[in-house]
C-alpha cells in the first residue's frame, strides 16, 4: 500500500536499529538505569506494541507510555455525566468507538446502550450533526474528547451547527490539551524521563513551538514523531543523538505533515469555539490546571453542560491504582500492585487498562508470555 | 414472486398460523426451496442418512445491513451453517430454516432473501427441508433474523478435532482475510467510508472435500467467522495445548481491506470472515493440499501463514514484519474504531 509500506520497510529498520544500539552504548546516565523515552501519545504506544518495536530495541532503552491516550485519562465522573445525558428519552448520544467501553462509577456507555439507550458510534462529529438534522425532534449530543488532534473537527461542527441554525445539537466537551500535561509529568517528583517522542498528530495542529519550554527549562529533548514504525525508530535515533551530544532540542521528524508553526486553519476554529477550563481532572494524574477546554459563551447554546445542567463531580480512582506512577515512568505496568489481578482488560480498575492504547492494556494483551516465546 | 405480494409488507397475520401464513409458506418458501421433503407440508422432514457419523449444527443470523456487497443475510444463513458442518469434514445434506420477521418487512425483500438462500443451497448441494416463521411487532426485531440448523455425514476415518494440532503442523488459510468484516464495517453508513471490497461469503464444503481427497492428516479446522483468524487460532492452541506462531508478512490481506483497517484502527486478523477456513495440517501433506486448494475458486489464494511450534501452551504469537514478536490473544469485546 502506497505511502504506508515505505514506512514499514524491515531492511531500513535493521539499519536504524543497529545505529540505535551503538548510540545506546555511548550514552552515560548519572544513575544506573535504562534510558527512558516517553512516548506521549497513545497512538505511538499502539504502534510500538503492534510492530513489536519494544522487542527489537536494546535492553538499555525503555519506553515509558505517556498520558496521551485520551480515552484512558477520562475520569469516571465524565462517564457518569455521559450516562446522565444519554438516559434522557429524547437524546441520541454519539461518540467515538473506543469511548464506549470506558467504565464509569457504575457502568459504561456500552452497558447503557444494552439497556436500551440510543447511543451511536460515529467516526466524526460531523456525522453527529447529520444525525441531528435527520432527527429534529431528538436532542443529539456529541461527546467530544481527545487532544488538539480532534478539537478542530469538533469546533467546526459546532460552528456549522450555529451557521445552519441547528438547535438540537449539543457538545459535551471533554477535550484536553497536551502542553500542561507534559509539564505536569515533568514537574512530578521522581520523574525519570530522558526524552520525549512528541505526539505527531497533536503537533500537526499546534506545531512544535509550544514544546520549547521542554528543551529550554527542563533540558530534555523532544522529537515530534510520525506513527509508522520507521518514523518511531528514526525519532528514537534523533533523541539518542541529542542525549549522546548532551543536547536538548525540539526537533521535527514528522516534517512531511507537521509545520513547525502549526496549522492555522485548524487553530482558528479552536480559538473561535473553545476557552481554557481552570482545571481538568485526569484519571491517574489528578487535577491539572488549564489542561482542558470548554465551549465559550458565544457558542454557549450548544453546550451540553448547560443544557443538561451537569454538575462537576470529582470521583477519585480507587486507592490501589498506581496509574500515576506508571504514567510518570516510575513503575512499569506489571509492577503495579493490581496489574493482571484485580485490574484486567475485562475489569479495568485504572485508566491505563481501559483502552487498547493504554500502557497496561497493551502490556497485558501483547506482553505476557513474550519472554517465554523469545527464549525458545 | 406472486404479484399479489407486490408492494405488500409482512403483517402479524403472516405469523398467525391462519390462511395468510399458509399462503406465504406455499407461495414463497415451498415454491422456492422446491423439494419433496418440504412439499409434503408435514410438521417434520423425514429422510434417510447414509452410513457414517452424523454432524449437527445450528446458527442464528442477525446481520445489519441485511444486504451487503458480496452477499445478504440469506446467503450467510446457508454458508455459515454449511461451513460449520464442513469444518468437521462432514458432507452437508439438509438444512432447516427458522425465520423471525419484523412486522412491516416488505415481502419482496423476504422473497429476495429466500431466493438467495436457495441459490446458495444449490451451490452447496444441500436441501432446505423444513422451516418455521414467526412475526414479531415492529421494533421487536431488526427486519429479519434467520436460524438454520444443518445435518451432514462424516465419512469413516475422517477425524478433524480442535485438540489435534501438533508441533510441526502447518497453518493454512484459503485466501484473503478480513473482507467480510471490512465490508460490513464500511457499509454502515454512519462511518462514511467507501472502499472496493466485497464479503468473502461462500460455501466451503466442496473445497474441504477436495482437501480430504488428498490428505488424511488434517488435524484441526475451523471457519474464521466472528473474532477472525486470531480467535480460531487461539481456540485451537488452547484445545490442543500447543503454541502457534504466524508470520505477519504471509497473512494475505487485500489492499482495500488494509485501507479500511488503517483508517479505522482495526486489525484484519480480528475481522470476521464468512468463507475463510483455518486448517492445521501435518507438514508433509501441506503442499499437496495447497496445490489442490488452489485449483478451486474458494481456495485459489490459499497459503501457509504459520506453524505449530514449541512454546507456552495455549498461546498464539505473531512475528511482525519487523522481526518483532507479539502475543495475539482473543479480544475482550468487539473491535471498536479508535479516536485518532
Amino acid at each position: 500500500m502506497k505511502y504506508v509500506d515505505e514506512f514499514r520497510n524491515p531492511e531500513q529498520a535493521k539499519k536504524i536499529l543497529k545505529e540505535i544500539e551503538i548510540l545506546c552504548t555511548q550514552i552515560e546516565l548519572a544513575e544506573d538505569r535504562p534510558i527512558q523515552i516517553m512516548e506521549v501519545c497513545g497512538g505511538h504506544t499502539h504502534s510500538i506494541f503492534r510492530y513489536g518495536l519494544n522487542q527489537l530495541l536494546p535492553k538499555k532503552l525503555d519506553f515509558v507510555h505517556g498520558p496521551g491516550c485520551p480515552v484512558c485519562v477520562l475520569p469516571r465522573s465524565v462517564i457518569d455525566n455521559c450516562i446522565l445525558i444519554a438516559q434522557h428519552d429524547d437524546v441520541i448520544f454519539t461518540t467515538f468507538g473506543d469511548a464506549m467501553r470506558v467504565p464509569g462509577s457504575d457502568k459504561s456507555l456500552l452497558d447503557l446502550k444494552a439497556e436500551g439507550a440510543d447511543i451511536r458510534m460515529v467516526y466524526s462529529p460531523l456525522d453527529a450533526l447529520t444525525i441531528a438534522k435527520k432527527n429534529p425532534k431528538k436532542r443529539v449530543v456529541f461527546f467530544g474528547l481527545g487532544f488538539e488532534t480532534t478539537m478542530p473537527s469538533t469546533a467546526l461542527s459546532v460552528m456549522q451547527a450555529k451557521k445552519e441554525g441547528i438547535n438540537n445539537f449539543y457538545l459535551f466537551c471533554n477535550h484536553i490539551t497536551i502542553i500542561p500535561t507534559i509539564k505536569a509529568v515533568l514537574d512530578s517528583p521522581g520523574m525519570r524521563i530522558d526524552g520525549f517522542l512528541g505526539p505527531g498528530h497533536v503537533s500537526l495542529i499546534i506545531g512544535t513551538q509550544p514544546y520549547r519550554f521542554i528543551a529550554d527549562d527542563y533540558h530534555k529533548p523532544l522529537v515530534a514523531a510520525g506513527f509508522e514504525p520507521l518514523d518511531i525508530l528514526q525519532s528514537v535515533w534523533m533523541i539518542l543523538k541529542q542525549l549522546k551530544n548532551g543536547e536538548a532540542k525540539i526537533e521535527n521528524q514528522y516534517a512531511r505533515l507537521v509545520d513547525d508553526a502549526g496549522n492555522t486553519s485548524a487553530l482558528n476554529p479552536i480559538a473561535e469555539v473553545f476557552e481554557l477550563r481552570d482545571f481538568f481532572e485526569w484519571r491517574g494524574l489528578g487535577s491539572i490546571n488549564h489542561s482542558g477546554v470548554k465551549i465559550n459563551e458565544k457558542y454557549g447554546a450548544f453546550d451540553a453542560e448547560v443544557a443538561f445542567n451537569l454538575k462537576e463531580v470529582t470521583i477519585t480512582d480507587p486507592d490501589v491504582c498506581q496509574c500515576g506512577e506508571v504514567l510518570k515512568g516510575i513503575l512499569k505496568p506489571w509492577q503495579c500492585k493490581v496489574f493482571g489481578k484485580e485490574c484486567t482488560p475485562e475489569t479495568p480498575l485504572g485508566a491505563l487498562m481501559v483502552s487498547t492504547e493504554g500502557a497496561c492494556s497493551a502490556q497485558y494483551s501483547y506482553g505476557q508470555n513474550i519472554d517465554l516465546i523469545n527464549k525458545k | 414472486m406472486h404479484k399479489k405480494y407486490k408492494n405488500k409488507n409482512i403483517t402479524m397475520a403472516h405469523g398467525s398460523g391462519g390462511k395468510a401464513s399458509s399462503d406465504l409458506i406455499k407461495d414463497i418458501f415451498v415454491n422456492t426451496f422446491d423439494n419433496d421433503y418440504l412439499s409434503t407440508m408435514e410438521d417434520q422432514a423425514r429422510f434417510n442418512i447414509p452410513a457414517g457419523q452424523i454432524a449437527l449444527t445450528t446458527d442464528s443470523y442477525v446481520v445489519n445491513p441485511i444486504f451487503f456487497k458480496g452477499g445478504d443475510i440469506g446467503k450467510l444463513a446457508v454458508t455459515g451453517t454449511v461451513n460449520d458442518l464442513a469444518m468437521s469434514g462432514a458432507k452437508p445434506l439438509y438444512l432447516t430454516c427458522g425465520l423471525i420477521l419484523e412486522e412491516g418487512l416488505p415481502i419482496e425483500t423476504l422473497d429476495k432473501i429466500i431466493q438467495s438462500m436457495q441459490k446458495t443451497a444449490e451451490e452447496a448441494g444441500v436441501k432446505i427441508v423444513c422451516g418455521d416463521t414467526k412475526v414479531v411487532e415492529k421494533g421487536s426485531a431488526d427486519q429479519i433474523f434467520i436460524n438454520t440448523a444443518g445435518v451432514g455425514v462424516i465419512d469413516k476415518g475422517v477425524e478433524i478435532h480442535s485438540y489435534q494440532a501438533k508441533i510441526g503442523d502447518k497453518i493454512i488459510v484459503n485466501g484473503f482475510i478480513g473482507d467480510h468484516g471490512a465490508t460490513i464495517m464500511q457499509s454502515r453508513a454512519e462511518l462514511g467510508i467507501s472502499a472496493d471490497i466485497e464479503s468473502d461469503c461462500q460455501v466451503l464444503n466442496h473445497l474441504v472435500g477436495k482437501m480430504l481427497s488428498v490428505s488424511n492428516n488434517i488435524h484441526s479446522m475451523r471457519d474464521a467467522t466472528r473474532g477472525g483468524v486470531v480467535t480460531v487460532l487461539n481456540e485451537i492452541a488452547q484445545d490442543s495445548k500447543v503454541c502457534i506462531c504466524i508470520a505477519e508478512n504471509s497473512v494475505p490481506v487485500r489492499v482495500p481491506t488494509r485501507g479500511v483497517c488503517e483508517i479505522l484502527g482495526l486489525d484484519p486478523l480480528y475481522l470476521a470472515n464468512e468463507g475463510t477456513l483455518v486448517c492445521v495440517i501435518q507438514s508433509e501433506d501441506a503442499e499437496a493440499v495447497l496445490a489442490i486448494m488452489r485449483q478451486t475458486k474458494a481456495g485459489k489464494d490459499a497459503c501457509i501463514i504459520g506453524e505449530v511450534v514449541e512454546g507456552p501452551e495455549g498461546v498464539v504469537s505473531l512475528n511482525t514484519l519487523f522481526g518483532g514478536t507479539k502475543i495475539i490473544d482473543k479480544l475482550v469485546g468487539d473491535q471498536l474504531p479508535r479516536i485518532c
